[in-house]
């Protein structure tokens, strides 16, 4: 793995290293890390750092839910176009062409139940490409971003052993 | 009196380490580094194959070799060492790599016979030298030489007499890790006076600057050696009891024949995980032994910007640096005073003295945190 793969294996597991840390994981320095995170950044291969929250622990309301989306595609209007109307929307967290039995599937979040559906009737059904929206709505997290809710750090380990 | 231990078991003392456990447990805010074993769980296939095993009634014994299809497994796995061992006759399956070691002793030793082992490293190798009957012989190694087995210091130790050597590395407790030119110098004391060889590669596949490179694939070494190996390291499966021992037909016949009078077979649960952690758990394996490898470069890192001399562990999970001082006291007083655990270095035999056995198979943040706190011990004295 070249330095660039290591630095981006790291940053999947925990963001949230500070440079000097990362840097001493990696055998490198500072600096060198520090540049290739400017590189990685400006050439849009690393796209932001956001905590994982089990929004379940906290007193917010937080409701989201995933919509699969069919759409009819003419002459002027492919996927592409499409998307970027949809993605424009602060409500719409990912996004994501897919195969199988329909065309995009989407990630919408909201403060409440009506709220989304409302900003799935209002905003996202009446575009006019869009022929059919299915929406499931998240009745629990289990595991999100390879970070399962459910782990624990019990370490029963003995604490000192040969 | 009744029930008296005979002597090699009387004169063997308690280990060391034993006293760091006491004292670790009696406190409850201690990061310890002093676990030698990962801290991730085995992996999830390899568990639900257990489970399915379990649930299928799969509860009988095995062929005392272990079952064909694993002996097969293991087989194709070593193969990336450049070992070449039939599943049929040469390959046999153990409680543990530390049965191994034992039913290798047991099988390979007469009575009075010297067993070269260098030092420092893992703990249990001289009393099972001493049960077995035999007598251990010390072959120091030394941070001057990166804790580096030589052919100058078997001699100096007056190995060439040694009926047998064990060797361990990627090594218990340095992390120390031979090239193969220093392996096959090594090799070549041992076929010219005649030394068996008991090979633990237990941390085989820790290894994080180049692959490991096996004793018994030097010349005219497959003939005098059993490799050990086994799952606890590699694949973080210590609690499920399960190794091997590889050599030539003979010799595992005639490992076999203690085993199948004092072990009969090793666990049957074990095995169907272990089948299916040669099968596919591959992609787990690497990805810990990518996270022990980032941690090791941290630890070393964080050693030498306290100014403690730490040589470049480069397998197993250890880091091995010296603490300017009586090794025992430094690792009382940091339990003591900063509630980090770590094992000192002579408790692996004479050559350890002046070191600690730092394990780093503990998660990022605790080791962070066990850095800073040795930090400011280190700066307080």
């Amino acid at each position: 793995m070249d330095e660039k793969q290591e630095l981006l294996s790291l940053l999947s597991t925990d963001a949230r290293e500070d440079i000097d840390d990362i840097a001493r994981q990696l055998g490198t320095d500072a600096e060198t890390v520090a540049s290739l995170l400017d590189e990685l950044e400006s050439d849009g291969t690393v796209r932001g750092y956001q905590a994982v929250i089990d929004w379940d622990n906290t007193d917010s309301q937080h409701v989201a839910a995933f919509v699969e989306l069919n759409v009819e595609l003419d002459r002027e209007t492919g996927y592409k176009e499409i998307a970027d109307r949809i993605a424009r929307f602060p409500a719409v967290e990912s996004l994501r062409l897919v195969s199988g039995d329909y065309d995009f599937a989407i990630e919408v979040t909201g403060d409440s139940m009506q709220d989304v559906s409302q900003f799935i009737s209002e905003q996202i059904a009446p575009i006019p490409e869009i022929t059919q929206t299915v929406t499931h709505f998240i009745m629990e997290t289990y595991k999100e971003a390879g970070i399962d809710f459910g782990d624990r750090d019990d370490d029963d380990r003995l604490s000192v052993s040969p | 009196m009744t029930l008296q231990p005979n002597d090699r078991v009387a004169t063997t003392p308690e280990s060391g380490i034993r006293k760091f456990f006491e004292l670790a447990e009696e406190r409850d805010d201690v990061i310890s580094l002093g676990v030698g074993e990962p801290d991730f769980s085995a992996p999830w296939a390899a568990r639900t194959a257990a489970i399915h095993s379990l649930e299928e009634g799969k509860t009988s014994y095995t062929a005392n070799r272990g079952k064909l299809e694993l002996r097969q497994a293991i087989a194709d796995h070593v193969s990336q060492w450049g070992h070449t061992y039939s599943p049929d006759s040469e390959i046999l399956v153990t409680t543990g790599a530390s049965e191994a070691v034992d039913l290798a002793l047991r099988t390979f030793l007469d009575p009075g016979d010297t067993v070269a082992v260098h030092q420092p490293t893992y703990i249990s190798y001289k009393p099972g030298v001493r049960f077995a009957g035999g007598e251990p012989l010390s072959v120091p190694t030394g941070a001057d030489n990166d804790f580096v087995l030589t052919p100058e210091a078997l001699r100096e130790a007056g190995a060439a007499e040694a009926d047998a050597l064990i060797f361990c590395y990627p090594n218990n407790p340095t992390g120390a890790v031979m090239s193969a030119d220093e392996i096959a110098a090594v090799a070549e004391f041992c076929v010219d006076n005649d030394i068996d060889v008991i090979a633990d590669e237990i941390y085989a596949a820790l290894t994080y600057d180049g692959d490991h490179t096996s004793i018994a694939t030097m010349p005219n070494m497959r003939e005098r050696t059993v490799v050990i190996n086994g799952f606890s390291k590699a694949y973080a499966m210590t609690g499920l009891r399960l190794g091997y021992a590889m050599g030539p037909a003979d010799a595992i016949e005639a490992m076999n024949r203690v085993h199948q009078y004092t072990m009969l077979s090793a666990p049957t649960t074990a095995q169907y995980a272990a089948i299916e952690a040669l099968r596919s758990c591959q992609e787990s394996i690497n990805e810990m032994a990518t996270e022990f490898n980032r941690r090791r470069r941290f630890v070393i890192s964080r050693f030498e910007e306290m100014g403690l001399d730490c040589f470049t562990a480069k397998g197993a999970f250890y880091a091995f640096p010296a603490c300017g001082g009586d090794d025992e006291a430094f690792a009382e007083n940091l339990l003591e005073e900063q509630g980090v655990a770590v094992v000192p270095g002579s408790v692996f035999g004479p050559g350890g003295a002046g070191h600690l056995r730092i394990s780093y198979a503990t998660g990022m943040r605790d080791l962070k945190e066990a850095m800073t706190r040795i930090e400011s011990f280190v700066a307080d004295r």
